[in-house]
């Protein structure tokens, strides 16, 4: 579902991607760790059609992510550090929003059933302004699921929230994993990892040091592959 | 169908949400009265003929506040993240332009509305004419047009309240001569069909600039 070849990204003098190459097949999730600077982020945002990479080649769903970016951004949901949100709109006038840039049909049914989904019903119409970092990371995961797509990007979901509100999260991920979408998540959090992913990906330095399953892992183990490629990545 | 739906919902989003905080409209009013008034002030002790430097008076007043409007609109979009939200849709990217480029424009003529009839009563001339109010229209309108382009443009640089105007104004030198030049005209008792010339001048700068804001916006937007 996701291909990418040779992926090079630079910033000015700075290179943050090193020929990343990498395959995420239909319905397995990923998760991509690394310190910070690592270039996880990056790597995100270029299969979200948002930066365009220096070299190399990235497909989503078969699609060129440079020449049909258009077709790449109907397969994705992406949820980033940001919430994307308009915070002097409703929960609901935010999402139905979103439903007609995808072009949905039965917005309003779409609209509600999402709300439902993450618990928000209750507050659809209060604006967005008024919600805590856990709502708003609800609601953020709504609207990138409103067009149903096959592919979620994650980039740190579980950035400034608190325990209860990281479990629920983590409680509607697993739910939405289940679904059978192809998923790349990026967390700091080494054991919501190893529990919630098929397959660990450490990126370090620009660079992919680390691809293995996470099955035989545990958390103490990942703890360990971690430390020592970060080390051996930045060496 | 689907882009002008993809059109419809960025600008009823943006009236939506300037309806609700007036973040926009009051910072644009509140500069333009100010600047109609400090003008009011001045040229009553030195100019005779009020009518010779209203017009001037005016565009002023409407390109600094509508300077103002732009910038906000596009940084509101970055402030809050939501500016990728609209990039992360699968609409062709001049939707995203024509949407911002209507609400600038639909906040921009409200600022007239009120600051018009305010202009009358300071100066005590009757700018309030059929032909007047299309002149101030289409040259608002190519205000729109240009300026939403280059703020979407600044809006991912560290000066971009300043590099607006640098950008903007020379562009706009063909459209506010044409304006100023026919309201004064008109505010003398030439007619419409006298201003026709620079009528037409305003028109097809609209028409032009529109179509190459149609064509460069995908780019304009690119990181």
């Amino acid at each position: 579902m996701i291909r990418v070849q040779g992926l090079v990204k630079r910033f000015g003098y700075t290179i943050v991607l090193r020929g990343v190459s990498l395959e995420v097949p239909t319905g397995q999730t990923v998760v991509l760790l690394g310190p910070n600077g690592a270039g996880k982020t990056t790597l995100l945002r270029i299969l979200a059609t948002l930066l365009r990479p220096n070299a190399g080649q990235a497909f989503v769903g078969g699609h060129d992510l440079i020449r049909h970016p258009d077709r790449v951004r109907h397969l994705l949901g992406y949820v980033s550090h940001q919430p994307l949100l308009y915070p002097d709109l409703s929960a609901r006038e935010n999402l139905r929003f979103y439903a007609r840039l995808y072009g949905i049909e039965k917005e309003d049914a779409r609209v509600s059933e999402m709300l439902e989904m993450v618990g928000l019903g209750q507050r659809a119409d209060d604006l967005v302004r008024t919600f805590s970092r856990g709502m708003l990371q609800r609601l953020t995961i709504a609207r990138a699921l409103l067009h149903n797509p096959p592919v979620l990007l994650l980039d740190e979901p579980d950035t400034g929230l608190d325990p209860q509100a990281a479990a629920m999260l983590a409680r509607l991920l697993r739910m939405v994993a289940g679904e059978g979408r192809t998923i790349l998540l990026t967390t700091h959090n080494l054991a919501r990892g190893v529990d919630f992913a098929d397959r660990v990906v450490i990126l370090s330095g620009g660079r992919i040091v680390v691809d293995q399953p996470t099955h035989a892992l545990s958390a103490s183990d990942l703890s360990e592959l971690y430390t020592n490629a970060v080390t051996q990545g930045a060496a | 169908m689907r882009f002008l739906r993809a059109v419809w919902a960025i600008f009823w989003k943006d009236v939506r949400a300037e309806f609700r905080t007036k973040d926009i409209f009051t910072g644009m009013f509140i500069f333009a009265l100010l600047a109609v008034l400090i003008f009011n002030f001045a040229f009553e002790l030195r100019v005779e003929n009020v009518r010779q430097v209203l017009p001037g008076v005016i565009w002023v007043a409407i390109v600094f506040a509508g300077m103002l409007g732009l910038n906000r609109s596009f940084i509101l979009e970055l402030d809050r993240g939501s500016l990728e939200g609209l990039l992360l849709a699968p609409v062709d990217r001049a939707a995203i332009y024509f949407g911002k480029m209507l609400g600038n424009l639909v906040f921009m003529l409200a600022v007239e509305i009120v600051l018009l009839p305010i202009t009358v009563v300071l100066f005590n001339v009757n700018v309030l004419q059929p032909a007047i109010l299309l002149v101030v229209f289409l040259g608002t309108f190519g205000f729109a047009i240009v300026g939403t382009v280059f703020a979407a443009m600044a809006v991912n640089t560290r000066a971009r309240e300043v590099l607006l105007p640098v950008l903007l104004l020379p562009v706009m030198v063909p459209i506010l001569i044409a304006a100023v030049k026919a309201s004064g005209n008109l505010l003398n008792g030439s007619t419409l069909a006298e201003e026709m010339g620079w009528l037409r001048l305003m028109g097809v700068f609209d028409v032009v600039f529109l179509a190459v804001a149609y064509m460069t916006f995908d780019y304009v937007l690119e990181e």
